[in-house]
C-alpha cells in the first residue's frame, strides 16, 4: 500500500522529529524556561556581585598604620595576585564564564527526566512501535536537550554582559564559536549520561535523586567558582576528570584570555571523548534495553 | 522505499508458531499457534493476565518471544523486526499521544517518525482526523481531549502509515456504551475503506461476539479454541428452546424427538425445553410437523447461547467475576482514571 511512496527509512529517519517534538514542549513552557535561568541569575547577580574579592586589596581595604603604601601600589600587587589565581581581574567575568558551563550541566541533567516521563505517559510504547531506529531515541532526545542548553548559555552570557563582564581585548567570533563547540561537547556527552541512567526508570522521583545527588558535586569539583590550584590535593585528580573542568578551561582561555589549565586542543579532545564515549554507551544500551 | 508489503503472497496476514513467552517461572503465553486472514477481524478473547497482551507485543515486536516464531505480512517478528514495524499500525492499550501537543501535531509527528513524506503525512492526518471526527479538534491540546475523543485519536495515530494490519489492544476500555459503538463503527468502516486486517484483544463478549469474524478464545497463555462467534456458539450445543403447548405434552415431546433427534427435558406440565443446532431452520419444521399433529403451541422462545455460556464451557469460569492481580488491577484503573477525567 506505501510502496508508492518515498519513505525515509534511512538510519536517521525519525531524529528530527523526536528531537523537534521536545524542542517544541519546551518553548511553549514559557514558565518553565524562565524558572530554569533563574538559578544562574541569581548565582551571577548575588554571588558573582558580592563576592567582589577584587575589592579585597584595594587602598581602602588594607590601611596598616604606620606603614604608607600608596594606591597604585596596592591596585597593582592585588590585579596581579587577581590575575595570577583566577586569570583575569574581574572575579565576575571569572565566575560568569563558570556559569556558562554551570546552565548547560542543569539543563542537561533534565534529558532523563523526559525518558522517564514519555514511559509513564505511553508516549514511549508508541514510539517503539513505530519504525524509528531505536538508537534515534536517545540521539534525538540528547539533541535537543543539547540545543536548549546552548539557548540557556546563550541567555546566561547576555546577562552576565548586561551585569558587566569584561572579555579579552582582540576577542573574535571564533573564539566564541570555540566556546559554543566546547559546550556542545559537554552537554552531548551529559546528556546521554543522563539518559542512560533513566533509560529502564520508571520513577521520576529516583530520577530527581540522582540529579540532586550529582549537580552540586559536579559543580564544586569543578573550576566552576574557583581555580583548581587552591583546591586540596585530593580534590584535584576529581576535578581533573569532570567535563565541566575541561569546558570552563576553554571558555576562560577564549572569552577572558586566561592561562589554562591544559591547552586547548587537550581541553577540546578531552570533551570530544567524553561526549563520543558516553553518546556510543548510550545508543548501544538503548538498542539493547529499549527493547525487551 | 518500503518493499510492496501488499504484495507479500499468502492467505495469512498473521502467522504465529508455537509462539512462547515466559517471564522467569512464569510463562504467560504458552506455544500458542493461530492464523489471521487477510482482511478479517480477528478478536483475542480473554480475562486479564490471559496473554492477550504478551502476544499482541510479541506480534508488534515490543517483545521477544522466548520460543515460536511469528509471522506478520510474511516478515518475521524477529528478524525482520523493522520490517514488521513499517507495515502495521498498533494502537496500543494505554493513552500514548503527547498531552502537550495538538492533535493534529501528534499525528503528524508519527508519520515523521516513519519518515514519510511531510505533504504524503498532512494529508493523510487530515483525511484520518476526519474520520475519527477530530477535525475541529484537531488544533486543541489532547490534555484537553476526553477519553473517547483521545482513544479516537490513538486510532488516527496508528493510521498514518498506512498500515496492511492494524492491532487494537483493548480499545473500548472504560469508555461509555456510545464511544464503544461509535469506536467499533470506525474499526469495520476501517475495513470497507481501506481493506485491512485487524486484531483485536477484548474481553467484552459483547464486543466480541458483535464485531470479530472469528475469535480465539485464550486463557492462562493457551489458546483453548478459535471459530467464528457463530461456530463457537453450535458447538456448545447451539440454540435452547423452550416450549409450552396446549394439550398433550408427552404427545408433543415424542413429536419433537421423532422430527429434531434431540433430547428433550420438561421444564414443568406444560413446557419442555430442548437444544438445536440452528432454532431458524428447526423451527418452522417443528411448526408444521406439531400442527399435523394436532397439537397446539401456546408460546415458544428461543434463546442462543451467549458468549459467556461458551466462555464458560471452554474455561470453566464465567469472564464477568474474573479476579485481576493487582498489578493489573492498578494498571486498569490508571488507565480508567486517565480516561474518566477528561
Amino acid at each position: 500500500m506505501t510502496a508508492h511512496l518515498n519513505i525515509n527509512n534511512g538510519p536517521l529517519h525519525g531524529l528530527w522529529a523526536i528531537t523537534n517534538r521536545e524542542l517544541k514542549k519546551w518553548y511553549k513552557n514559557y514558565i518553565l524556561l524562565i524558572m530554569s535561568l533563574v538559578q544562574p541569575i541569581l548565582w551571577l547577580g548575588l554571588f558573582g556581585k558580592s563576592m567582589n574579592l577584587g575589592s579585597l586589596f584595594s587602598a581602602n581595604s588594607l590601611n596598616i598604620p604606620g606603614l604608607d603604601i600608596p594606591k597604585q601600589v596596592l591596585d597593582s600587587i592585588s590585579a596581579d595576585i587577581m590575575k595570577s589565581t583566577f586569570g583575569t581581574t574581574n572575579y565576575f567575568s571569572f565566575l560568569a564564564a563558570g556559569m556558562l558551563a554551570f546552565i548547560v550541566l542543569f539543563t542537561s541533567m533534565q534529558s532523563g527526566m523526559s525518558i522517564v516521563w514519555d514511559r509513564r505517559l505511553g508516549f514511549l510504547s508508541k514510539l517503539m512501535t513505530t519504525s524509528v531506529p531505536r538508537g534515534n531515541i536517545i540521539v534525538g532526545k540528547a539533541l535537543s536537550s543539547v540545543l536548549k542548553s546552548l539557548a540557556q548559555a546563550t541567555i546566561v552570557l547576555v546577562i552576565a554582559i548586561l551585569l558587566g563582564m569584561q572579555f579579552a581585548p582582540g576577542i573574535n567570533a571564533l573564539d566564541f564559536l570555540g566556546m559554543y563547540v566546547a559546550l556542545f561537547l559537554m552537554s552531548l556527552g551529559l546528556s546521554s549520561l543522563f539518559l542512560m541512567l533513566a533509560l529502564r526508570s520508571t520513577s521520576w522521583e529516583s530520577q530527581m535523586a540522582i540529579m540532586n545527588l550529582l549537580n552540586l558535586p559536579l559543580l564544586f569539583a569543578s573550576n566552576a567558582f574557583y581555580p583548581v590550584k587552591l583546591m586540596p590535593s585530593w580534590l584535584k585528580p576529581i576535578v581533573q576528570v569532570n567535563p565541566i573542568s575541561y569546558a570552563n578551561d576553554i571558555n576562560r582561555q577564549l572569552l577572558l584570555g586566561s592561562p589554562g589549565m591544559n591547552s586547548l586542543w587537550f581541553d577540546f579532545v578531552f570533551l570530544a571523548g567524553f561526549a563520543a564515549v558516553f553518546t556510543a554507551i548510550s545508543m548501544y544500551l538503548s538498542w539493547k534495553y529499549l527493547s525487551r | 522505499m518500503v518493499d510492496e508489503v501488499s504484495s507479500v503472497k499468502g492467505e495469512y496476514a498473521i502467522e504465529a508458531m508455537g509462539l512462547t513467552r515466559s517471564f522467569g517461572s512464569f510463562v504467560a503465553v504458552d506455544h500458542i499457534s493461530f492464523n489471521v486472514k487477510k482482511d478479517e477481524i480477528f478478536g483475542f478473547l480473554g480475562p486479564n493476565g490471559a496473554g492477550k497482551s504478551t502476544t499482541i507485543n510479541m506480534l508488534t515486536t515490543l517483545l521477544k518471544p522466548t520460543e515460536g516464531t511469528a509471522r506478520v505480512n510474511g516478515y518475521d517478528v524477529v528478524k525482520q523486526a523493522s520490517k514488521v514495524r513499517q507495515s502495521i499500525g498498533v494502537v496500543p492499550q494505554e493513552y500514548t499521544a503527547d498531552e502537550d501537543l495538538t492533535g493534529w501535531e501528534n499525528v503528524v509527528l508519527v508519520g515523521d517518525l516513519y519518515g514519510l513524506p511531510r505533504s504524503f503525512t498532512k494529508q493523510r492526518a487530515r483525511e484520518l482526523l476526519k474520520m475519527v471526527e477530530l477535525t475541529a479538534a484537531a488544533d486543541k491540546k489532547v490534555e484537553n481531549y476526553s477519553g473517547g475523543m483521545r482513544r479516537r485519536l490513538e486510532i488516527a495515530m496508528g493510521l498514518i502509515n498506512q498500515p496492511s494490519v492494524l492491532f487494537l489492544d483493548e480499545p473500548t476500555l472504560g469508555l461509555d456504551v456510545q464511544t464503544k459503538a461509535a469506536i467499533w463503527s470506525y474499526i469495520s468502516k476501517l475495513r470497507q475503506q481501506y481493506g485491512m486486517t485487524i486484531m483485536v484483544t477484548t474481553h467484552y463478549l459483547e464486543e466480541a461476539d458483535a464485531y470479530c469474524d472469528r475469535i480465539a478464545i485464550i486463557d492462562h497463555g493457551k489458546i483453548l479454541k478459535v471459530g467464528s462467534p457463530r461456530e463457537l456458539k453450535e458447538a456448545i450445543g447451539g440454540d435452547v428452546v423452550t416450549l409450552s403447548v396446549a394439550g398433550d405434552l408427552e404427545a408433543a415431546k415424542e413429536a419433537v424427538k421423532e422430527i429434531l433427534l434431540t433430547d428433550v427435558d420438561d421444564a414443568d406440565s406444560v413446557t419442555m425445553r430442548f437444544k438445536v443446532k440452528d432454532a431458524s431452520t428447526a423451527v418452522p419444521k417443528l411448526f408444521d410437523a406439531l400442527s399435523k399433529r394436532g397439537i397446539k403451541i401456546s408460546k415458544m422462545n428461543i434463546t442462543e447461547p451467549s458468549m459467556d455460556e461458551v466462555y464458560m464451557e471452554y474455561t470453566g469460569r464465567s469472564l464477568r467475576d474474573e479476579q485481576v492481580s493487582s498489578e493489573e488491577a492498578f494498571q486498569q484503573r490508571a488507565t480508567l482514571r486517565r480516561a474518566r477525567s477528561r
